[in-house]
């Protein structure tokens, strides 16, 4: 069985800016994720009436992208007739269009698939498209809860091509069970690779500086340098004071001794 | 996350939580202590010291509380995952263990504006002696209970898990191959026979059971004896590790209570002594709504049960000092529910005034006090008593009153004992369900409190040791399908939820680990 998905006139383009993002720190440095142009999920139907839809649903997506033309695609869907989702993420505005991470948040998908739209640089060079990770399980069982609604990541270290130039991400989900009413992920966000800086080259006019190295006019005062090294010691003590801060609590559940209460709160 | 990364989380969060408990500062003492030794060199400092520690059994205790520390951590989980979402990852369970906590309060706070009773007050000095005198026999003279009412029963807390339902889940089909003849109408993931003979292998018809091959006319040398004395190296050893394995087959009876405080890790140290009396004091300094709920509790139950009378007073005890304990607050991070709040003085809305209520935080229910009653076989000090029981409510017997979609929990053991018995008695279940008997209503009660009162207390203990040993539940759900297949053949015969009922009424003559084995291992598949 095949489906034929054309292309139409318009796509309603929802775009999610970036500030109603919440930011999901994926790594240790803050990074923000890209702000990403995330079209609304299309579930793929089979058959050519638009009769019962139910559960195979089957419709068509296009994609449009941003700096090109309308693309006309023909899917296959294997005989299993599962039932396909497409999820098209136009990274428009990568840095070197390097990805270092997909965040999401799972709603009953069983299975992700994750396409890349690559151009390499240099103007003729044609986009292709490869498969970064195929049929990624983020649920145990599909007819059972769970991972079900999980957060999960797909890491470039994950991924079976680099994701480097990417032009966008098309992200395909499958959810083989009859179990579930819908499925799709939520607040999908792309955190960009950032490369690290090289090193900065201290200006020339920093090193015309020159130290002065004068010794003040000491009185009856300590010595500079056993003042800094008791300060410097003392520092070093409250650092591991404080690094020994025990979790335990104390124990007390009233507040100053008082623990009278008349109505417990319910909200 | 990678694997490596993984681990390195995971030991980073077990020093936090263990680094300024009182065994580091132990440890800490005992290091310096050492130096003193003359084989301790010098320019083999450290492997002299470490050596040094695990001769004198230090470390074992350290990688006891290591242990320990591993049980009760929350899996490795994505960093944006909130923490609500850590408690309990499927928002409409969320939503619905909220409901019923409302739920829960409203009660209480209706009630306590009824009987005129503040929800907690300071005693006044001369109260405070009366009790702190009559601690040993709180049993005796107790206030005027004919007004208080449990907050909640099972049977209501079984209602709500019956209207659990998924927003997501397609149940249009009335009749299909997916049909669910039971109650509970959420699919979680639960175990079925073949991957529970996977899991509970040790349960095996051909390994040997405490519970089974100990009985009289087998001779102790072909299993027992040396069985126990396995036990006893372990108790020796101290290792909770090995302990928790050792109890899957059972623990003897002489063995137990070490066995199982080497399981939970709860030696009775003089600081948990002391916590235990700062707990008395705090009992006597204040009296709760929530005591009134503990004494009539304890008087429909345990002072009821014949083989528990007798342990009256230290169910006082032990379930006034677990109100009053913080402690327990910990527990919350894992737990789907949520510490009831107020504010003193009806400051609301102040956060300096804001506190939990009761101290830890957990309301107790109609035949709460079950969860403590067979400990006392097994401890006679209170301090021990309390810190055992403690220890297993964190780790196991809250799921029994919360919703979640824990493996553990209580939503999870009812639906597995529903597959259970659909998949391998489905002509008791559909008669059952004909005449208006579901399964479930009557087993609920059973597996709500672990079957406490409902089995005679030997065997009772026999399934403790493999909650404690397998760390899960999931052998009270098996057990409740076994007790349905003991007494299928009466069960087919009755014609009435009352007559079922009753030919469900009496446990105690009941030998639990042959009717797990041969539900296990010797059911056709």
């Amino acid at each position: 069985m095949s489906v034929y998905a054309t292309s139409s006139a318009s796509v309603l383009l929802f775009s999610s800016p970036s500030t109603q993002r919440k930011k999901m720190s994926g790594s240790s440095d803050d990074i923000k994720p890209v702000s990403c142009t995330i079209k609304p999920p299309v579930h793929l139907q089979i058959g050519d009436t638009k009769a019962d839809a139910a559960h195979s649903g089957v419709c068509v997506v296009d994609v449009t992208l941003p700096f090109g033309k309308p693309v006309n695609h023909a899917v296959r869907i294997n005989s299993q007739s599962t039932i396909l989702f497409y999820i098209h993420v136009s990274g428009v505005s990568l840095r070197h269009r390097l990805i270092k991470e997909i965040t999401f948040k799972n709603y009953y998908t069983a299975y992700v698939t994750v396409r890349l739209l690559r151009r390499s640089p240099g103007q003729e060079a044609p986009a292709k498209w490869c498969t970064a990770l195929r049929d990624l399980p983020l649920m145990d069982n599909p007819h059972t809860e769970g991972g079900s609604q999980d957060y999960c990541s797909v890491h470039r270290a994950q991924m079976q091509v680099e994701p480097d130039h990417v032009v966008s991400v098309r992200l395909i989900l499958r959810q083989p069970s009859s179990a579930w009413l819908t499925f799709s992920l939520e607040d999908i966000n792309i955190f960009p690779h950032v490369e690290p800086n090289p090193e900065k080259e201290v200006s020339d006019w920093l090193s015309d500086l020159t130290l002065v190295d004068q010794h003040p006019d000491l009185e009856g005062l300590p010595d500079p340098q056993t003042v800094s090294s008791s300060i410097q010691q003392m520092w070093a003590l409250t650092e591991v004071m404080q690094t020994n801060q025990t979790t335990a609590s104390i124990g007390r559940y009233d507040v100053d001794g008082c623990y009278d209460i008349k109505l417990l709160s319910l909200t | 996350m990678d694997e490596g990364s993984e681990l390195s989380l995971t030991i980073a969060h077990i020093v936090q939580r263990l680094k300024g408990s009182h065994l580091h500062s132990q440890i800490e003492r005992r290091a310096k202590e050492c130096l003193h030794q003359p084989d301790i060199k010098l320019d083999s400092l450290k492997e002299d010291v470490r050596s040094f520690l695990k001769t004198s059994g230090w470390e074992r205790q350290l990688q006891n509380a290591v242990y320990r520390e591993l049980q009760v951590q929350l899996p490795p989980s994505h960093p944006a995952a909130p923490p609500e979402h850590l408690k309990e990852p499927l928002a409409y369970m969320r939503a619905a263990q909220a409901g019923w906590e409302k739920r829960v309060l409203k009660s209480l706070n209706s009630m306590s504006t009824e009987l005129g009773v503040p929800l907690a007050r300071m005693r006044p000095a001369a109260e405070q002696k009366e009790l702190a005198n009559k601690w040993n026999e709180m049993g005796t003279d107790e206030p005027d209970l004919t007004s208080v009412r449990p907050v909640y029963a099972p049977k209501d807390f079984l209602e709500v898990l019956v209207s659990l339902r998924n927003p997501n889940h397609d149940s249009s089909e009335d009749v299909s191959v997916r049909s669910h003849w039971g109650l509970i109408q959420v699919p979680l993931n639960v175990r079925d026979i073949p991957q529970l003979r996977r899991v509970y292998s040790e349960l095996n018809l051909t390994s040997g059971q405490l519970g089974i091959d100990d009985h009289a006319h087998i001779h102790p040398d072909l299993f027992e004896n040396e069985y126990v004395q396995i036990g006893k190296k372990v108790v020796m050893e101290q290792d909770s590790a090995a302990a928790q394995q050792y109890s899957r087959q059972g623990c003897s009876t002489g063995l137990r209570a070490d066995l199982w405080a080497l399981i939970l890790n709860s030696n009775n140290q003089p600081q948990d002594v002391m916590h235990y009396e700062q707990l008395t004091a705090g009992v006597i300094q204040h009296d709760l709504l929530v005591d009134n709920l503990i004494y009539k509790d304890v008087k429909l139950t345990a002072s009821n049960d014949d083989y528990y009378f007798v342990f009256e007073d230290f169910l006082y005890q032990v379930l006034l000092c677990f109100s009053r304990d913080t402690a327990v607050l910990e527990h919350f991070r894992y737990n789907s529910a949520t510490p009831p709040r107020s504010f003193i003085q009806g400051k609301g809305g102040e956060e300096e005034c804001a506190v939990v209520y009761p101290p830890n935080g957990v309301i107790p229910f109609h035949g709460f006090s079950m969860y403590v009653a067979p400990l006392c076989f097994l401890y006679n000090e209170p301090s021990k008593l309390y810190s055992v029981f403690r220890e297993i409510y964190i780790r196991y017997f809250f799921r029994l009153h919360s919703i979640s979609s824990s493996p553990s929990g209580i939503v999870s053991l009812c639906l597995q004992f529903e597959r259970l018995l659909q998949t391998h008695l489905p002509q008791l279940f559909y008669h059952l369900r004909q005449i208006g008997a579901q399964p479930l209503r009557i087993a609920f009660k059973w597996m709500v409190r672990a079957f406490s009162g409902y089995l005679s207390t030997d065997q009772l203990l026999l399934l403790w040791d493999r909650i404690l040993g397998y760390d899960s539940l999931e052998v009270v759900a098996v057990l409740a399908a076994a007790v349905f297949a003991f007494r299928a053949e009466n069960l087919m015969e009755v014609t009435s939820l009352g007559s079922a009922e009753a030919v469900l009424a009496d446990l105690s003559t009941l030998k639990v680990m042959p009717l797990i084995q041969i539900f296990l291992f010797a059911t056709a598949i």
